[in-house]
């Protein structure tokens, strides 16, 4: 339904151009879920923004690859037709619900104006809408609340209320952009719930957008991972979690302490930290943080490749000299595998 | 963990105490600027902090952590209770004895984007403390020391903290609260605003330094696994006070308190295989205000196995029986937790065993 294929998204600045999203590629059924995991600056939100168009142009240039949605190339269609497209095929939720409403607008004003600009409904019909889309994300006493103002929302609240806003067109794919990371574990919890039963109810698919890696292990079908601009490790979430076949995945999963392993193993931290995406190192981007470095990963830079079926990394190294490598590591840091 | 718990505690085993601390904020309305009322944001915290241990304070935000992490340095005044630090009440110090035993506690901030100066070079800000303090020597050789423990080079002396990392700042952070040699550093989220990559770094620092400094650690995070990784013991806060308190093992194998069970179990693991089979505990509805906390047990809005006693009633943080070293370590190692209906091992949360409150006589 969806399918990004080597989308480049670059941004021209004084200081250089900045190739903020390098060569990604992947696809989307109806009702499945794809999780993109990174650190910030690995391109995550660019690549979301570029699906919805949303990337400032200037200084945004897309010099290769192309977005198909639906048979379309979304980096061709008209201004008009992406505007219909946006919000009423592709929806987003973004991270800080604080910043993502209108402050001077009641919720349901807001709200029913995403519906009346998509949908041929009278005012009443709207307002009925309204009230229904945020009964259905869990909101109490909605015939009231969509007379109140983002301040007198919670965090919670408002994330819900963009969600409300997200889905009342019933898009067919909604890109998630750290929908939770502003909200506490908790709310977190709920959030994340509403989102995997909306799912089913309307068979919308996903694309969840996070840098906690058990964010995406809950919801995530597959996962793609992301480092400098480029996606370095594709596959199935189990497939990513428990076989990492790039190492900067498995080092990642090692830097984090986890609640069944905390205070028993001494974390692995990735040295260094993120290049910079003008200048970004010779060979391999990963090359200067990476455990297992060779000398040739500081010449080759290794495009996405297939190392086992369903499962690629963007790696030189062979899948056993990952697989050994991973072993050897683990045994200095007392970590059964 | 437990060096020197010979049956009883004494006073020299606590290194910091809290003695019923409360911090309300007056809200003031109006021309007259009236106060109509209170933000409760510490609302009566017993802590008892021993030499050398790590302990950790997790939850939400708004329930009090910071405020209570301000209290202790006294950056804020408490309303009520008394700070006993090293066996005295610090709370009467003048200025010039305050300045004494703040050489012996310091401060980790959770921004290293507004805790540094951006006006200051790197080495004038891990002076400051050498100079308020009067500390005799040479101080830019101290300094580049102290750059080199945190891992940063000493050539970095120059250097303005725009010119480095989240990382890299939060070790010039940390190389400021240990230039004193203090006994007690507070660290509040101290990796919460750092990448993925970067936080196992800082926190293997923290331990690195722990234990060649003999440092304690107060550790304020909300993320429970960082907790876990480096705390020996672990107190939860909820609404200004402390609902369960224990140390690592118990309060993450056995948690009592319905709301540690909960926040528990909705820590996102990556592990796709156990997160599909876990069930989760979702609480309803949102922490209700400080301003105006609920009667009664103040978690009993979001409890599943919340009765009608609790709501009348208000829970004082009870010893869980059980576990022998509860009783036998002195009050502060038990596992202690502030609910009538704890959660016993295995139970699920919203079945209560018994509608007979637990040791309801020791309530307050």
């Amino acid at each position: 339904m969806l399918e990004v294929n080597n989308l480049k998204t670059h941004f021209k600045t004084q200081d250089g151009v900045v190739k903020a999203v390098d060569g990604v590629s992947f696809s989307l059924e109806p009702g499945e879920t794809l999780g993109i995991v990174g650190e910030s600056g690995s391109g995550k939100s660019v690549t979301a923004l570029s699906i919805m168009q949303l990337n400032p142009k200037p200084p945004v240039e897309y010099p290769e690859g192309e977005i198909r949605f639906e048979g379309q190339n979304l980096l061709e269609v008209s201004d008009k037709r992406m505007q219909a497209i946006r919000g009423n095929d592709i929806a987003m939720i973004f991270q800080d619900p604080m910043t993502s409403l209108n402050p001077v607008f009641t919720v349901g004003n807001q709200i029913r104006e995403a519906i009346r600009i998509h949908q041929n409904l009278s005012k009443s019909e709207a307002q009925e809408k309204t009230v229904q889309v945020l009964r259905d994300v869990g909101i109490a006493n909605p015939e009231r609340m969509v007379k109140d103002y983002p301040h007198q929302f919670s965090g919670g609240m408002r994330q819900r209320a963009m969600i409300a806003m997200a889905l009342s067109c019933n898009p067919k794919v909604l890109i998630a952009d750290e929908p939770t990371t502003a909200l506490d574990v908790t709310i977190q919890a709920q959030i994340l719930e509403l989102m995997i039963g909306l799912q089913e109810k309307y068979g919308t698919a996903i694309i969840m957008i996070s840098h906690d890696l058990g964010v995406v292990a809950q919801i995530a079908d597959k996962v793609t991972v992301m480092y400098a601009g480029r996606a370095v490790e594709q596959g199935t979430t189990d497939e990513v979690f428990y076989d990492p076949l790039m190492p900067y995945s498995w080092s990642l999963l090692r830097s984090l302490p986890r609640l069944d392993t905390a205070g028993e193993v001494r974390l692995l931290p990735i040295q260094g930290t993120p290049p910079s995406l003008i200048f970004l190192p010779k060979g391999c981007n990963f090359s200067p943080r990476c455990p297992f470095v060779k000398d040739e990963c500081h010449e080759i830079d290794p495009d996405l490749e297939e190392k086992k079926p369903g499962h690629s990394a963007a790696c030189i190294l062979s899948v056993e000299e990952i697989e050994e490598s991973k072993h050897r590591v683990d045994e200095e840091l007392g970590v059964e595998s | 963990m437990s060096e020197g718990t010979n049956g009883h505690a004494n006073a020299g085993e606590y290194l910091l105490e809290t003695k019923n601390v409360k911090m309300h904020f007056p809200i003031k309305a109006g021309v007259l600027r009236r106060t109509v009322g209170h933000v409760k944001a510490v609302d009566g915290v017993d802590l008892q902090i021993r030499r050398g241990e790590t302990l950790g304070l997790v939850g939400e935000s708004g329930c009090g952590k910071s405020t209570l992490a301000r209290l202790v340095l006294r950056l804020l005044e408490p309303t009520e209770g008394e700070v006993v630090f090293e066996g005295e009440n610090i709370l009467g110090y003048d200025r010039k004895r305050m300045l004494r035993v703040r050489r012996n506690m310091q401060i980790v901030f959770q921004d290293p984007y507004a805790s540094l100066n951006p006006r200051m070079t790197v080495g004038n800000i891990i002076a400051e403390p050498l100079k308020t303090h009067k500390v005799e020597g040479d101080r830019k050789k101290r300094v580049q020391e102290l750059l080199e423990v945190v891992g940063l080079s000493p050539e970095h002396y120059n250097r303005y903290p725009h010119e480095f990392s989240g990382g890299q700042r939060q070790r010039i952070g940390v190389a400021r609260a240990v230039a004193l040699n203090p006994k007690l550093i507070i660290c509040d989220e101290p990796v919460s605003a750092l990448d993925v990559s970067i936080q196992a770094q800082v926190i293997n620092l923290l331990q690195d330094l722990q234990k060649e400094f003999d440092l304690t650690y107060v550790f304020i995070a909300h993320d429970l696994s960082v907790v876990k990784h480096i705390s020996d013991r672990v107190a939860v806060m909820y609404l200004g006070k402390i609902v369960e308190i224990s140390d690592r093992k118990g309060l993450y194998g056995e948690p009592r308190h319905p709301y540690t069970t909960s926040l528990l179990s909705a820590i996102p693991t990556p592990d796709p295989e156990k997160e599909r089979q876990r069930r989760r505990i979702v609480l309803a509805g949102d922490v209700p205000s400080p301003a105006n906390p609920p009667q009664g047990c103040s978690f009993h809005t979001r409890c599943p196995r919340a009765q009608t006693y609790c709501v009348e009633h208000e829970p004082g943080l009870i010893p869980q029986d059980g576990e022998a070293n509860g009783e036998a370590n002195g009050e502060a190692s038990a596992h202690r937790a502030a609910c009538f209906f704890p959660v016993e091992e295995g139970q699920s949360i919203e079945e209560p065993a018994t509608t007979t409150p637990y040791r309801a006589g020791q309530s307050t």
